[in-house]
C-alpha cells in the first residue's frame, strides 16, 4: 500500500520519534510510506478556539497535499488530528470554502486513519512483531476514544507485543485535562485534572505511560517531569516499532 | 448563526440582566480559581459524582434497547422543537379545557410578576415549593421575598441550600457540595423549632427536616412547582421526584402554580414511555424514580382548585432561532453530563455562575442570555471544557455538547474576537498555511532548546503561556524536526534498512 504520513504540526516539531516510528513500522510491514512535503497542520487549534476562518487555509493545505490519487491511505500518529480531519474540515469547508474544496475534503477524509485504525482495520494486523520488555500503562485519549471510537484496537496491538507488562490504568477514560488551549485558558482546572491522571498513572507502577496522541503525552509528561516522577511517556508507535535489536528508549532525542 | 445581534435589545428577547441566576459576576477561570481552593467541596463532589456515574452505567447497561431509547428521545425532542409554537397552543387549549389558566411570560421579570400577583390574590404570605430549575432561573424566591412572601423549598437538598443562604451547585443534587456535618450546622442555625441536640446522623437530619416540612404542607395554601414534562395532547403536567415532598405540594394546597420553560413540552402522552425510562436512569441511576406525579387541570373536590401554568420564554425563543440553541433545548435536565464531566468534577457548579452548571450549562446559559461582549462572564463558559466528549456519550437525548461548544466559541470570536489572541491565531494560520513558512517557524521554535538548556525541558514561559508552565514542563524542541530527519541521510538509511527487513 502507498501510505502518506501526516506528521502533524506538534508531532513534526516536538515529537518526531512518533512519526519516525510510524514510518519505520509501516515500511517494515512492507508498505510504501511517503511524506508529502507541503503538509503542515490540521487546523484543530483554530477550530477549537473559535477561529474557523483562520483554519480555512490549513484545511485547504491538507486537502491539497494529501489529495494525490496515488495515495491509498493517510496515517497520523494522533487521534485528535485525525478527529479534526474527519469531523471539522467539512464544517470549515462548507462555511468558508468552495464546493470544489468540500469535494476534496470528503475524498481525503475518507482515507485518513489514526495509527491503530490503519493497522487493525485496514491492514488487518494486530501482531506487528514488536518487543518491549517494560511495564506500560495505556491512556486512551479522549478524541481517539470518543471521536474516532478506536475502542480496544490500541490495546489489542499492545497485548501482542513480546515481553510487555501491561498495567491497567485506573479511571483510564477520564480526560487528562489537555484540551488544546483549554490547558492555558483554564490552566488551574486543567492542572487539577492532570493531577488526578498522574496519580492514577503513578498507582500502576508503570515505567511508561503510553498513548496515541503526542499532545496528551506532552501534557501528562510535562506534569510528571515537574513532579520528578520516574515514569516516562511514550507514543504507541514507538512501542510498536520496537524490535528486539532496537528497543525505543522512550527519550525524545 | 444567530438572528439576533448579541448584546442589543432585540426580538426574540434574551434573558434580562439583573434578575434571576443566569449570570455570575466572574468569568469561569476566576470563579474556578476560588472553588479549586476548597478541598472539602472537591472531595464531596468527586465522591458524589463517581457514585452516581457508576450507578447510571449499571442501570443503562442492563437495558438492551438503551441506544434505541436515546435515538427515540432525541427524535421526539427534535420534532417537538421543530413545531413548538403549534404544540404550545395545543397544550394551552388542553389546559384551559380542563379548568386551568395559562399565562405567557416573555422573560424572568414577567414570570416573577405573574406568580407574585397570583400568590397575592390568594392572600397567603407563604408558599411551598417543589424543586424547580425554572424558578431558580428567574430568581422567584428572592422576588417573592422582596414583596414579603416567604417561599419554602420542600426538597431536602434545596432546603439545605436555601437555609444555608447558598446557591444550588448541581441540577439534581443541589447540595452536592455539602456534607452532613455542614448540614447539621445549617439546620441548627436556621431551622425553626429544631432539636438543639441534633446530631449528624443522616436519618436524624432527615427526620428534623420532615417535621419542619410536614407543618408547612399542612398549613400553607399555595404551592409553586416546575414541571419535567408538559404534554401537548392532554395538557397534563408531570413531576418526577424521589422524596414525595413534590406530591404533597401538588395535592394538598388550594392553589397550584406551575412555572415551565416552553421547551419542556412533549407532543403525546405516549411519549412519556420513552422519557420515564431515560430520565431516572440517567439522573439518579435508578430504574424508576419513587414518585411520578401527573396532573391535568382541576378536579372538583380533589386536589388544588385553582391551577395556573406560567409558560416561560426567558431566552428560549432566541435559542430556538439558532441551530445550536435548538439542540441545547432538547435537554431534559437529567444532569448525567455533569456527573461525567471532569471539569465539573474539579470545580463544582458554582464556577459556572448560572442555575445551569456543567457541560449543558456551558451551552445553554450563553444561549439564554446572549454573550454581551468580552467581559460578559457567560462568554467564558463555552471555553470551560476540554472537549473530552464524555457528556455527549452520557446524554440520554444525544445532545452533541462538544460540537455545540465549538460553535459557540466560533460565535463568541465572531462577535468579540479582536485582541492578542486573535492576532496570535492569525499569525499561526499564516505560518502554517505553507510548508516553507512552517519550516521557518519550526526553526524559531528550535530556539526553545537554548531556553531549555541542558535539562531538556522548559519550566517558565511568559504569560499567557505561563498558565502552562506554572505546573507543567514543556520538552525542548528536538535537534531535528521530523521533516529534517526524513530528508537526511540518516533518515533515508533507516527507511532503507526497514525496507530491507520487510523483504527479508
Ligand atoms: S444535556 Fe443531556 S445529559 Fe446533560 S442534563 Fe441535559 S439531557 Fe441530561
Amino acid at each position: 500500500m502507498r501510505i502518506a504520513l501526516f506528521a502533524t504540526c506538534i508531532g513534526d516539531t516536538l515529537f518526531p520519534d512518533a512519526s519516525k516510528s510510524t514510518a519505520l513500522l509501516l515500511t517494515r510491514l512492507g508498505h510504501d510510506v511517503v511524506f508529502p512535503p507541503g503538509q503542515t497542520c490540521c487546523g484543530q487549534m483554530h477550530v477549537n478556539t473559535g477561529y474557523q476562518p483562520d483554519a480555512l487555509p490549513l484545511v485547504e493545505n491538507y486537502a491539497e497535499n494529501f489529495g494525490d490519487g496515488s495515495i491509498d491511505a493517510i496515517v497520523a500518529p494522533s487521534g485528535s488530528c485525525v478527529g479534526s480531519v474527519r469531523h471539522q474540515h467539512e464544517i470549515v469547508a462548507r462555511r468558508y470554502g468552495t464546493t470544489a474544496l468540500c469535494g476534496r475534503v470528503e475524498t481525503v477524509k475518507a482515507k485518513t486513519y489514526e495509527l491503530s485504525e490503519l493497522l487493525v482495520d485496514v491492514l488487518g494486523v494486530t501482531d506487528v512483531g514488536a518487543y518491549f520488555p517494560h511495564r506500560v500503562t495505556y491512556h486512551p485519549t479522549c478524541h481517539s476514544l470518543r471521536m474516532l471510537r478506536v475502542g480496544e484496537k490500541p490495546l489489542r496491538l499492545l497485548r501482542a507485543v513480546r515481553e510487555i507488562d501491561l498495567a491497567e490504568l485506573p479511571a483510564a477514560d477520564s480526560c487528562c485535562g489537555f484540551g488544546g488551549t483549554f490547558a492555558i485558558k483554564n490552566a488551574e482546572t486543567s492542572t487539577a485534572m492532570l493531577a488526578d491522571k498522574i496519580r492514577n498513572v503513578g498507582d500502576t507502577g508503570a515505567e511508561f505511560c503510553c498513548a496515541g496522541d503526542s499532545s496528551c503525552l506532552m501534557h501528562i509528561g510535562g506534569g510528571m517531569t515537574r513532579l520528578r516522577m520516574a515514569t516516562r511517556t511514550i507514543h504507541l508507535a514507538e512501542i510498536l516499532a520496537s524490535v528486539e535489536s532496537k528497543v525505543a528508549s522512550g527519550v525524545t532525542v | 448563526m444567530t438572528a439576533v445581534g448579541l448584546g442589543l435589545p432585540g426580538f426574540p428577547p434574551r434573558a434580562p440582566d439583573g434578575v434571576g441566576f443566569l449570570r455570575g459576576t466572574e468569568s469561569f477561570p476566576e470563579a474556578a480559581h476560588h472553588e479549586l481552593a476548597n478541598p472539602q467541596l472537591r472531595r464531596n463532589i468527586a465522591k458524589a459524582t463517581h457514585t452516581i456515574r457508576e450507578k447510571r452505567l449499571r442501570v443503562t447497561g442492563e437495558l438492551p434497547d438503551w441506544q434505541a431509547l436515546r435515538d427515540t428521545g432525541s427524535a421526539v425532542k427534535v420534532d417537538t422543537l421543530n413545531r413548538l409554537p403549534e404544540l404550545l397552543e395545543q397544550f394551552e387549549a388542553a389546559v384551559v379545557a380542563r379548568g386551568g389558566v395559562v399565562h405567557w411570560a416573555a422573560d424572568a421579570i414577567e414570570a416573577d410578576a405573574i406568580v407574585t400577583e397570583l400568590v397575592e390574590a390568594t392572600g397567603s404570605r407563604e408558599v411551598i415549593k417543589v424543586k424547580s430549575m425554572a424558578t431558580q432561573e428567574i430568581g422567584l424566591n428572592e422576588h417573592l421575598e422582596s414583596v414579603g412572601i416567604r417561599a419554602y423549598e420542600t426538597d431536602l437538598a434545596e432546603l439545605i441550600v436555601q437555609l444555608g443562604h447558598d446557591k444550588p451547585s448541581h441540577i439534581l443534587v443541589p447540595a452536592i457540595h455539602r456534607n452532613r456535618s455542614e448540614i447539621r450546622e445549617i439546620f441548627l442555625n436556621e431551622m425553626d423549632g429544631v432539636d438543639p441536640n441534633l446530631d449528624d446522623d443522616p436519618q436524624h437530619l432527615a427526620a428534623a427536616s420532615r417535621k419542619f416540612l410536614r407543618h408547612k404542607f399542612m398549613t400553607v395554601p399555595v404551592a409553586v412547582s416546575g414541571a419535567n414534562f408538559g404534554i401537548a395532547e392532554t395538557g397534563t403536567l408531570g413531576v418526577v421526584e424521589s422524596e414525595g415532598n413534590g406530591r404533597m405540594c401538588l395535592t394538598l394546597p388550594q392553589t397550584l402554580i406551575t412555572v415551565m420553560g416552553i421547551e419542556k413540552i412533549i407532543p403525546r402522552f405516549a411519549d412519556l414511555e420513552v422519557f420515564l425510562q431515560l430520565l431516572p436512569r440517567s439522573s439518579t441511576g435508578e430504574r424508576m424514580n419513587p414518585y411520578t406525579s401527573m396532573w391535568t387541570g382541576v378536579t372538583p373536590g380533589d386536589g388544588p382548585q385553582n391551577f395556573h401554568v406560567v409558560l416561560l420564554d426567558n431566552g428560549r425563543t432566541a435559542a430556538l432561532a439558532d441551530a445550536i440553541g435548538r439542540q441545547a433545548l432538547k435537554c431534559i435536565r437529567c444532569s448525567a453530563c455533569l456527573n461525567v464531566c471532569p471539569v465539573y468534577e474539579q470545580t463544582g457548579g458554582h464556577a459556572y455562575g448560572s442555575t445551569y452548571p456543567g457541560p449543558i450549562g456551558a451551552v445553554l446559559t450563553p444561549q439564554l442570555t446572549g454573550m454581551t461582549g468580552k467581559d460578559d462572564p457567560n462568554a467564558s463558559l463555552p471555553f470551560a471544557s476540554s472537549l473530552c466528549g464524555a457528556c455527549f456519550d452520557a446524554c440520554p437525548v444525544e445532545i452533541d455538547i462538544p460540537s455545540l461548544l465549538i460553535e459557540l466559541r466560533h460565535q463568541k470570536v465572531e462577535h468579540t474576537g479582536f485582541g492578542p489572541e486573535a492576532a496570535a491565531m492569525r499569525a499561526a494560520s499564516i505560518a502554517m498555511s505553507s510548508a516553507t513558512r512552517f519550516a521557518l517557524a519550526q526553526k524559531a521554535a528550535g530556539l526553545g532548546r537554548l531556553v531549555a538548556g541542558k535539562k531538556g525541558t522548559i519550566s517558565t514561559l511568559p504569560p499567557p503561556l505561563s498558565g502552562w508552565t506554572d505546573a507543567r514542563d514543556i520538552p525542548a524542541p528536538p535537534r531535528q524536526t521530523f521533516r529534517q530527519w526524513w530528508k537526511s541521510a540518516e533518515g533515508r538509511a533507516a527507511i532503507a534498512e526497514a525496507r530491507a527487513e520487510a523483504s527479508s
